[in-house]
């Protein structure tokens, strides 16, 4: 077969048309990446003043350096702090989740532009021009440098005040675990032959540097622990910026970000367009598959497992955590501040579960849009109409990916609650009914996108604006002091605080009724339109 | 003789586009109906108003003696229906989709499932996206033509077949009319249509511009005559529905309404005929007229 191997293109031919490729990426994402850039710098730049108001002397601040050292619950949470000065304070308070919008941000853009196009079979339109063998998984990656390097630009320009070595520093931290995770989401893209698989394996990775960087923290408080060495978002809090920069650790970007490209590279390189290392097994001659409920299970249930699996995890770990917070911090007032700010009621040990269940509520309502907006991909890609072509009903049709969308995020919310317990090892009846009542919340995320699928069908996927807009409300806005009225928008803000806090059932029945009431509006609505083609 | 289909007076828009403008449809219960028109003509739009998948603005349709809309899934029960361009799931095997697609209608004949998937030669335990086209619209067909059901609706069902499996197409369709089942074929591939259809109907513009037998049809055009006569041919340019008139010394060349033919054919032996050939009009002829007929328009349009 060495004949074949000498075929294998060499040469600058391969690159032919990433220019061009690159310039489409961008018109095609040219809303999408600016509102990634715009959140994500929004969320940075406007944390200096913010924090000024809340620790405005230098002894407060200095107090809160303190705490911190003392307590890895809060670590766990947000890294260790290296300085008191309003630059490395920022750099604390939002660089890691500054660091894990970037990586979202930069996956999406690399499947989309690279999976995506194979999966729906466009690549072979675009291959078929003038375009070389790697101009496609190039043009992919350097599109999400550019957004990448904008975002760079951005933070380091709008910090320079608060000194520029750290600005810069930050900025390239958080643009490097972007282009981590950007040429990690290359060579998933080669392993998988779907992209919505590629997308669930890559963010997969990212909670996991997640955890490792939190678990890492909560063992040392100058982020040395070696699993925190081991998560790129934990090199971010390394390169220390604003705290005698540590320049070199800015080297490891480069060498994870060079290295996973030429994996991908190569994997690109020893496949055929549409491909893939895990190949597709043949399924049965014949199937039981005999209702459209039985099929949107089918369809939904590997990221329902994905999600559970997930959720179970995640309650384990910060589970464990948790007994952390009450021994080391005690009674200590300023420390129990800082959780509240971040959602969390007094007692301290409640106040972490509350904010870390909060939290995981918060991911959960991402699960429900996605969730709901299957109705949507199934209808827009033409595999609704022949089903809806046969005896089954509009509403049988969506009721089966409704009851997955809703009981699912019933039975997350139950696994993580169940994974609090196990790692807590305590307080587990309050535990679940804090984990349950997050549905309510998560539910009028859900019933909203059901409306906005049956309303508006055009407009379905701003579902997702509208989840992460509460999840950012829930993470950041507490801290940036935004008016009230901006909190109540979320349905999460009127949840009671649970443990710890007193049950009230009024907000959550009516969350509950409002969630319904759209659900029920947005089904009418898709009785009684036509369908998308 | 009772209908499986009637439409009248359709309409339905987009927005500022008029995609159904007025369209009458008929179809008589065990027929087998060819539905042609250009692109962007309108069937596509029609069918899915047919399959409640659309709501007209206004006229009236029936489907199997039930509204389309308001009585869907009822219907639907006794319908089977091949889209022109088969989207699967990519983690379902072509044979689950198969008996999905029976179950969530009137049920699966199991044997007719087997002889079928043998006859399309369709390997039934592949999954959604490593079929090819033709092999995803035989997918559908194997599920259509198993399912017990009174009506068929393909929506151009053979785009992507080769000419073999096209053939099989064709015997099943006969398979289906000798059954008693209506199919409503919307369809570009003429020779098909001219094999298959009891009755054609041919739109335009979301609007019916003929419908009728192959027969009836033909009679609407126009014949193609070439005769070697024995002295100089006269008055033909006369007649009326002669066309294209073609005199070189005694050989005559002309088009004429197909109406019109027994007075051309009288007034050539008038001068004596030594050869003569008359070529009925071909399906192709019969489309291009209707569909040209918007280009001249279209053209001053722009």
């Amino acid at each position: 077969m060495t004949a074949v191997s000498t075929l294998r293109p060499t040469g600058p031919r391969q690159l032919a048309g990433t220019g061009t490729l690159v310039r489409f990426a961008l018109r095609r994402d040219r809303a999408m990446i600016p509102i990634w850039i715009g959140v994500n710098a929004l969320m940075v730049l406007s944390m200096p003043n913010t924090l000024k108001g809340l620790y405005g002397t230098s002894a407060e601040r200095a107090d809160l350096v303190r705490q911190m050292e003392t307590n890895p619950s809060l670590r766990a949470m947000v890294g260790p702090v290296f300085d008191d000065s309003l630059g490395a304070l920022t750099a604390w308070r939002v660089g890691v989740y500054a660091g894990a919008v970037a990586a979202v941000m930069s996956l999406i853009i690399v499947v989309r532009h690279t999976r995506d196009e194979e999966e729906s079979g466009r690549q072979e339109l675009v291959a078929s021009g003038m375009v070389g063998r790697r101009a496609s998984l190039t043009a992919a990656l350097l599109t999400a440098a550019v957004a990448n390097a904008v975002l760079a630009l951005l933070l380091t320009a709008g910090l320079a005040g608060q000194g520029g070595a750290g600005a810069l520093a930050l900025g390239l931290g958080i643009a490097g675990v972007g282009m981590v995770f950007a040429t990690m989401a290359a060579i998933v893209a080669q392993l998988t032959e779907s992209a919505r698989l590629a997308r669930g394996l890559t963010a997969g990775v990212l909670g996991a540097a997640f955890v490792l960087r939190a678990a890492g923290d909560s063992a040392t408080d100058d982020g040395s622990s070696a699993l925190t060495w081991l998560s790129p978002i934990g090199w971010l809090e390394n390169v220390r910026p604003f705290a005698a920069e540590r320049w070199w650790v800015l080297l490891l970007f480069a060498a994870a970000v060079a290295t996973q490209a030429a994996v991908a590279y190569e994997l690109a390189g020893r496949r055929d367009v549409g491909m893939s290392f895990l190949p597709t097994r043949p399924g049965p001659a014949s199937g039981r598959l005999g209702s459209a409920t039985a099929l949107a299970w089918r369809l939904q249930r590997g990221s329902l497992l994905g999600w559970s699996i997930g959720f179970f995890l995640a309650g384990v770990v910060y589970g464990g955590m948790t007994d952390g917070a009450a021994d080391l911090v005690g009674d200590n007032d300023n420390a129990r501040e800082i959780i509240e700010r971040m959602g969390g009621q007094s007692g301290i040990t409640d106040a972490f579960l509350s904010a870390m269940i909060g939290m995981l509520g918060l991911i959960a309502a991402l699960y429900v849009v996605a969730s709901v907006l299957r109705l949507h991909g199934e209808e827009t890609s033409g595999r609704a109409e022949p089903v809806l072509a046969n005896a089954v009903g509009r509403l049988r049709w969506a009721s089966g990916h409704l009851l997955i969308a809703f009981g699912g995020s019933v039975l997350i919310m139950l696994l993580a609650g169940l994974g609090f317990a196990v790692g807590h090892g305590k307080e587990a009846g309050p535990i679940l009914g804090a984990c349950l009542v997050q549905v309510a919340a998560v539910w009028v995320i859900g019933g909203l996108a059901v409306l906005l699928h049956g309303l508006a069908p055009r407009a379905a996927v701003a579902a997702w604006g509208v989840a992460g807009a509460v999840l950012l409300i829930g993470w950041v806005g507490p801290a940036l002091d935004v008016p009230q009225a901006v909190l109540d928008v979320s349905p999460f803000g009127h949840l009671p605080k649970l443990p710890g806090g007193g049950m009230e059932w009024g907000p959550v029945l009516v969350l509950v009724l409002v969630a319904v009431a759209l659900v029920g509006v947005g089904l009418a609505g898709v009785r009684r339109r036509d369908m998308s083609t | 003789m009772t209908k499986a289909i009637t439409v009248s007076g359709l309409h339905k828009s987009f927005g500022r586009t008029h995609a159904l403008d007025g369209l009458d449809l008929e179809v008589k219960t065990g027929e087998v109906h060819g539905f042609l028109g250009p692109n962007g003509s309108g069937k596509s739009t029609t069918i899915r108003v047919l399959l409640g998948l659309l709501r007209a603005d206004s006229g009236a349709a029936q489907v199997l003696g039930r509204d389309p809309w308001a009585d869907a899934v009822e219907a639907h029960r006794r319908i089977a229906y091949v889209p022109g361009d088969v989207t699967l799931w990519r983690n379902l095997s072509g044979g689950e989709v198969i008996d999905l697609f029976g179950r969530l209608r009137g049920g699966l004949d199991t044997g007719r499932r087997a002889e079928l998937i043998e006859r399309f030669e369709l390997d039934p335990t592949k999954k959604g996206r490593t079929y090819s086209k033709g092999n995803r619209q035989k997918v559908a067909l194997v599920a259509a033509f198993a399912s017990d059901v009174d009506l068929l609706i393909l929506d151009e069902p053979t785009s992507g077949l080769d000419p073999l499996m096209e053939a099989v197409f064709r015997r099943c369709v006969e398979e289906e009319r000798d059954r008693g089942r209506t199919v409503l074929l919307s369809s570009h591939i003429l020779s098909e249509v001219e094999e298959l259809c009891d009755r054609v109907s041919i739109i335009r513009k979301g609007r019916t511009v003929e419908t009728g037998s192959l027969a009836d049809l033909r009679h609407l055009t126009r014949t193609s005559v070439t005769a070697e006569l024995v002295g100089a041919p006269n008055g033909l340019a006369h007649l009326p529905g002669v066309h294209d008139l073609d005199v070189q010394g005694h050989r005559v060349r002309l088009q004429v309404d197909t109406s019109e033919l027994d007075a051309v054919l009288r007034q050539l032996s008038e001068t004596g005929v030594r050869s003569l050939t008359s070529t009925p009009p071909t399906l192709e002829e019969l489309f291009l007229r209707h569909y040209q007929e918007d280009v001249p328009a279209e053209a001053a349009a722009r």
